[in-house]
């Protein structure tokens, strides 16, 4: 496919080792900060070819990975309880809420749908006038535009039975609540490239000026990845701290300002509880109050308690970089996909999962500690 | 969660009296249908970055160019780097 296998040649990406290999003097700790380059780091082996003077450790990008235990159950009661229609991506079905997932809700007869956009959910709820229909809608920015353009179109069609339970998280605060902490070992970010899509370079000006830490804005696929990480270590190598655009094919200075007009037609930002980190101020977005019809949280005023997390899952210090898959105790044991002790290890995006899934890819990093 | 796939735009519609515009996108010959109200500007043979059913940008070509341009540049200009800063004149190999 056009502008996606042609960055999977393998003569290219030895090329770009090579280059890597030479630029680098010194040890260099590089996050990527989204969930897909992590899957694609591990996945194609590439944590295993780098130098080892390279450290990437896995950021917190994972949408699905860090959306609250309380929202799942929220989810769950809304599908059970409710009697609602609950359409959701894929990934959040296997999420195991404090009692159960949305898979198991789905087994036990809640009418429980896996769409791929959630403008179908828009043509399920004008098909359904007398049921109501909830979108689980999660994400990064990316996402934020396609979830918003539901509730627009909904609104534009007069549906009353349509609203969205949205668990939405942004990049650029939870990048600075991470170079803020004072255990920080993080010299240099990967940017998310899909979602300086929608929001552009603008954000990161501000973050490089004020921690002076390298962010180059990296795509997905091999190629991108090891072009962003050289870039990284170029600027790392020479002292430099700048934004810089390595996906430029997709990605603008200004972003997508459409895009951007329409979540903001939507959504405010508040601040949001990660999972496995904390609140972080200002770093999600809900529904604004001229669309609170479509609010599933007002809508159906869902109150339920607040379910704490395993103690013993030590995804803070994994999405903070501080500790690698590895050096947990529980991974692979008692904590596997199918049975997650917390966040990482939840979604193939998150870095326990992607450790657990290509092991053989990376097993000689088994010994490395963060 | 944030996969988003390049595909060739195929044919446009127009919905809701030109309100939404909806496009045929092909992904390696499959065809599926995406909403291009973010890009308004798309059209018919533009390539579009797509994302859960919304076409969220569209590829500029050139720049898809530079990932494979990017190492030969960057020693070129190191190439002119190194002669300017490092190599000395003529003239100093003569005394």
């Amino acid at each position: 496919m056009k502008f996606l296998t042609e960055y999977r040649d393998p003569e290219l990406a030895q090329r770009y080792l090579e280059e890597i290999k030479k630029t680098v003097t010194r040890p260099w700790t590089i996050m990527e900060v989204c969930g897909g380059q992590t899957h694609s780091l591990v996945k194609n082996g590439i944590l295993n070819m780098l130098p080892k003077e390279i450290n990437m450790v896995h950021g917190p990008g994972c949408p699905v990975c860090v959306t609250p235990l309380n929202l799942i159950d929220k989810a769950v009661y809304l599908a059970e309880e409710k009697g609602v229609i609950l359409c959701s991506f894929g990934d959040m079905l296997r999420v195991p809420g404090s009692q159960k997932s949305l898979l198991e809700a789905k087994a036990n007869g809640a009418d429980i749908r896996i769409l791929y956009s959630p403008l179908e959910a828009v043509k399920i709820a004008e098909q359904n006038p007398d049921r109501q229909v909830v979108f689980f809608a999660v994400g990064f920015e990316t996402t934020a535009p396609a979830n918003a353009l539901s509730v627009v179109h909904a609104n534009r069609m007069g549906l009353e039975n349509y609203s969205i339970l949205a668990s939405h998280v942004l990049v650029p605060p939870a990048i600075e609540a991470l170079v803020s902490d004072e255990d920080c070992v993080v010299e240099g970010f990967l940017a998310a490239g899909h979602v300086c899509t929608i929001m552009g370079m603008q954000e990161y000006y501000p973050l490089v000026e004020k921690f002076k830490v390298p962010i180059v804005i990296t795509g997905f696929e091999p190629v991108d990845i090891l072009q962003g990480i050289l870039m990284t270590v170029k600027q790392l190598e020479k002292g430099e701290a700048k934004p810089e655009n390595q996906y430029a094919r997709m990605v603008r200075e200004n972003g997508n300002p459409k895009a951007m007009e329409t979540i903001y037609e939507v959504f405010e930002v508040t601040d949001r509880m990660w999972r496995g980190m904390d609140v972080i101020p200002k770093s999600g977005y809900q529904v604004k109050g001229e669309y609170e019809a479509f609010d599933a949280k007002k809508k159906f005023a869902v109150n339920i308690p607040e379910a704490p997390e395993n103690a013993e899952c030590i995804a803070g210090d994994i999405m903070k970089g501080l500790k690698k898959p590895f050096e947990c105790p529980n991974f692979g044991t008692t904590c596997k996909p199918e049975n997650p002790l917390g966040a990482p290890m939840v979604s193939s995006e998150g870095a326990c999962a992607a450790y657990y899934h290509f092991s053989d890819r990376i097993s000689h990093l088994e010994a490395q500690t963060a | 969660m944030c996969l988003a796939i390049p595909g060739k735009i195929k044919s446009i519609e127009s919905k809701f009296d030109g309100l939404v515009r909806m496009a045929k996108v092909s992904f390696g010959g499959i065809i599926k249908e995406a909403s291009l109200e973010m890009v308004p500007q798309a059209k018919v043979d533009d390539y579009v970055l797509v994302h859960v059913g919304v076409a969220i940008s569209i590829v500029d070509e050139e720049e898809a160019k530079k990932t494979f341009q990017y190492l030969e540049e960057m020693g070129e200009v190191e190439e002119e780097l190194n002669i300017s800063e490092f190599l000395p004149d003529k003239g100093e190999y003569a005394t």
